[in-house]
């Protein structure tokens, strides 16, 4: 298990390179000239370009740009945005209200996708459950664009139950549109994944079994079916921690919240390479993060796994 | 712990207070069962019009090959019926009371404390992710366990233990995949017992185990249920197996009762034709060389005399022969970097005489499917060499290891997993016609046809594909494709024992046809000596990797040297009863 856990940490220094240099490459790569820009239509004075330049690094071949970004990183000190805002600063106003609304929508979607699909499950073929695969083909089918608006328009404006868009410092009531939003998409995997999976495990030959040493059918469907069935809707969740946080770039815009979206967008409009990497990577980092948390909640869910 | 249910069918007479054992009232009476299953192309009747009677103590066996509706009314009993099927018609009555039509919280009482089951397979019937000793638990608390948790503990590793699993506290701990084959089977029998049943189902409790294990198992289980006065339903396709293990035997063939009596009765005079098809083909039964038997016309008791007559040394010439080989898997361990060596196969040696059959037996993981892989030239020798006419097969090069590959063909176990779905018969059969650039389409065509005719399927076959056929035609199909590059050696890897008895006599006939026709030499890998006797020349006996006994089939099965063989030998279900027949 130790050796496990070291030798996945250990994977994550080339992950971490490789993505990073990927990353970094890409910005530098793009065309126009970020400083230039600066100036808006009038433009500066060359002398002041030169300087931003020397002061940015950015007059240094690419390899030495991207070393000096290592160093950053390795000393936590990511430097200052083309306004002079510290990069840790920005990550540290960006994460945490993205990570709430990430957070709430992987409770929605779990709650929800796995309360369903279990009842859609249980009784394959029946009302609830074509019911259930219509409307998760539905969220699937419909883009998330178009599901924040017709919410903003129904829920916000015509019924008035909850507030049209989140603004600086959301509070829980604010968010929950968005997180809703945010949570279709996977709601409808992690519905059809646990009503596939608990159809499966029902005809297991270990659940009659059960039933036949006189277990009823809520201690049958509670113990043996519902554990069994979630192993693989587990892993789908952890890996959609990344996804959600990633996605709620849209979400972000559609409901005007300050989050990594919104930071990220302008960052690199105004080409900030290092703001632009920093945040990435830090998404990256919780990819990975979440993929490890999967793996070690695999084995938990399922003895059979050991990690050798 | 066992409920007492009022008797009912003889009137009630008022007494109350615990009924004495009444071995004159049925305890399990089954009167004209009918269940369908509802498919896409209609309803299909599984069982129809079933009779039987289980009294209270008694064992019965319920015979059948798969399809007969055996398994199916066992599941009708504890209303556990796979799937869309349901009672159609008839009655179920245990203890006196009438189950079908009963509520649902009725016969959920009944599962688990007062009939008990154990199941087939014992892999696929323990939930992985529980511990063993968790399910041992939640039986004896849905049966009505009541105690505080250490005496609960202490009654499962009881119950546990009252199985034959030795250490019974510290495996209660463990999860089923730490368990072997035998080990599961033994909880799940504790399982079934736990809550002390008045009867126990037992569905083929031991057909996926080995022959050694299997004859353990059912020996406690036999204990067992005697010591608690269980009754005892036993479900298998084994008419020696069942003969042996129960007192009453039902014969049960396409969803009818087509013969009842006493086992041993039935064994001496078989009245319904299909059983009496049953008893001649059971091959742990009235076994004896089948092929010579088709080319001389002879009587098995001649047969046998002229085997003995044919000195083994003076036999054909050597077609296939294994020197001192050895096969050693590296398993991964535990940290980066470590492993350790796994011997499956170690030094094993012997011929394979031209035309004649040579038996490898041995249980599961004794290495012998090793073996044929590395005859077969799919799996490399660590040490060690196997000559095919003479060559080493370690020294071919690629061109000549193609053209190794059209002379020895396999037949593998499963026929349902080696032939691929997506490809019709005919392309089955052609493909390694094609591989092999032989003839034109036109006679590949006419090979594929000429190739049906052999394993005795209709030509119209050639359009089908292997769903649509059944196990023992799809095992024809599987025979005819090793046999369309003519080869000289044919590796059966337990090609019969996925078989139902019958279909397995039959394929058998086919194969020593085939053999004295093409003058093929057959090594045949299994783990059954019934099978053994009426297919193979000579035997190698396999066990833990190592050859332990080595023999003609005649010297094994006389007189077995060693230990081991004379317990796979004794663990032949009914080889006892064989030889009251014969005394008889």
């Amino acid at each position: 298990m130790l050796w496990y856990l070291g030798r996945r940490l250990l994977q994550v220094i080339p992950v971490f390179l490789g993505a990073t240099l990927l990353l970094y490459a890409m910005v530098f790569l793009r065309p126009g000239d970020p400083v230039a820009a600066l100036g808006g239509e009038r433009g500066l004075p060359e002398s002041v370009q030169e300087q931003i330049r020397a002061d940015y690094n950015l007059d240094q071949p690419f390899i030495v740009q991207y070393l000096l970004f290592l160093r950053g990183v390795v000393t936590l000190d990511f430097g200052v945005d083309f306004r002079g805002r510290e990069i840790t600063e920005v990550i540290a106003n960006a994460f945490p209200v993205t990570i709430q609304l990430a957070l709430m929508a992987l409770v929605i979607e779990a709650v929800f996708g796995i309360g369903f699909g279990l009842f859609a499950g249980m009784r394959k073929g029946g009302i609830f459950d074509g019911t259930a695969l219509v409307i998760s083909l539905l969220f699937i089918a419909v883009p998330t664009f178009v599901v924040g608006f017709v919410m903003q328009i129904v829920v916000g404006v015509q019924l008035g139950w909850l507030p049209v868009s989140a603004g600086r410092d959301p509070d829980f009531v604010s968010l929950l549109m968005p997180a809703l939003v945010l949570a279709a998409v996977s709601f409808a995997y992690v519905l059809r994944l646990t009503r596939t999976s608990v159809a499966e495990n029902l005809s297991a030959d270990y659940v009659r079994t059960a039933r036949a040493r006189g277990l009823n059918r809520s201690q049958v469907t509670g113990r043996h079916v519902l554990r069994n069935s979630l192993i693989p809707v587990v892993t789908f969740l952890g890996a959609d921690i990344g996804a959600l946080m990633s996605g709620a770039i849209i979400t972000e815009g559609i409901f005007n919240i300050n989050g990594v979206g919104g930071t990220l967008y302008d960052a690199i409009i105004r080409g900030e390479s290092v703001t632009v990497v920093s945040l990435t990577t830090v998404l990256v980092l919780v990819y990975i993060g979440a993929n490890l948390l999967v793996d070690l909640l695999y084995a938990a869910l399922d003895p059979r796994i050991r990690y050798a | 712990m066992t409920t007492q249910f009022p008797v009912t069918n003889e009137g009630a007479d008022g007494t109350t207070g615990p009924a004495p054992v009444d071995t004159s009232t049925p305890l399990l009476e089954i009167h004209d069962l009918e269940i369908s299953f509802t498919t896409g192309s209609g309803e299909v009747q599984a069982v129809r019009g079933a009779d039987l009677t289980v009294y209270p103590g008694q064992s019965v066996a319920i015979v059948g090959e798969s399809g007969s509706g055996k398994s199916t009314t066992a599941a009708a009993i504890i209303d556990l019926l796979p799937g869309t099927g349901k009672i159609t018609g008839g009655s179920i009555r245990f203890d006196g009371r009438e189950l079908v039509g009963a509520p649902r919280a009725e016969k959920e009482a009944l599962r688990g404390r007062a009939i008990g089951l154990v199941p087939q397979d014992p892999m696929s019937n323990l939930n992985p992710v529980w511990r063993i000793g968790t399910q041992v638990e939640e039986a004896l608390k849905a049966n009505g366990f009541k105690g505080s948790k250490a005496d609960l503990r202490a009654r499962v590793a009881e119950v546990l233990a009252e199985a034959g699993l030795p250490d019974a506290a510290r495996r209660s701990r463990q999860y089923p995949h730490e368990f072997s084959g035998g080990m599961r089977q033994r909880a799940l029998i504790g399982i079934g017992l736990a809550a002390r049943p008045q009867l126990l189902i037992a569905d083929e409790p031991t057909s996926a185990l080995d022959v050694t294990v299997q004859r353990q198992i059912l020996d406690h289980l036999e204990g067992m249920t005697r010591d608690l006065g269980t009754a005892l339903l036993f479900i298998t396709h084994d008419l020696g197996l069942a003969a042996e293990r129960a007192e009453h035997l039902l014969v049960m063939f396409k969803g009818k009762v087509v013969e009842s009596g006493p086992a041993r009765e039935i064994l001496a005079d078989p009245r319904h034709p299909y059983t009496q098809r049953l008893v001649a083909s059971a091959p742990s039964l009235a076994s004896r060389r089948i092929q010579t038997a088709h080319v001389h016309g002879e009587e098995s008791p001649e047969l046998l005399a002229h085997h003995a007559d044919e000195p083994p040394a003076a036999g054909p010439a050597t077609v296939v022969e294994t020197k001192n080989l050895s096969k050693v898997f590296q398993i991964r361990g535990p940290r980066p970097g470590s492993s350790t060596d796994f011997t499956a196969v170690d030094d094993v040696s012997f011929t394979l005489g031209r035309g004649r059959t040579l038996a490898i037996v041995g249980e599961s993981g004794s290495g012998k499917s090793t073996v044929a892989n590395m005859v077969l030239g799919l799996l490399e020798p660590t040490s060690g060499s196997v000559e095919f006419d003479g060559v080493d097969l370690a020294s071919l090069n690629a061109k000549e290891a193609f053209a190794f590959r059209r002379r020895v063909q396999p037949v593998f176990q499963n026929p349902y997993g080696s032939l691929d779905p997506m490809f019709s018969i005919f392309r089955s059969i052609e493909e390694p016609l094609r591989l092999h650039s032989v003839g034109s389409a036109k006679e590949r065509e006419a090979r594929v046809r000429e190739l049906l005719d052999m394993v005795s399927l209709p030509q119209s076959a050639m359009r089908r594909f292997p769903n649509e056929l059944s196990g023992g035609q799809r095992q024809r199909i599987a025979i005819a494709r090793a046999l369309a590059l003519k080869p000289e050696v044919i590796v059966l890897d337990e090609a019969v024992s996925a078989l139902d008895v019958l279909v397995q006599a039959q394929v058998l006939d086919l194969l020593g046809d085939l053999q004295t026709e093409l003058g093929l030499s057959y090594l045949f890998i299994t783990h059954d000596l019934a099978v053994v006797r009426q297919i193979a020349d000579d035997v190698v006996v396999m066990q833990n990797g190592k050859v332990v006994e080595q023999a003609t089939t005649d010297e094994v099965f006389d007189s077995p040297r060693e230990q081991y063989t004379r317990d796979l030998l004794a663990a032949i279900p009914g080889a006892g009863l064989v030889g009251d027949e014969i005394a008889g």
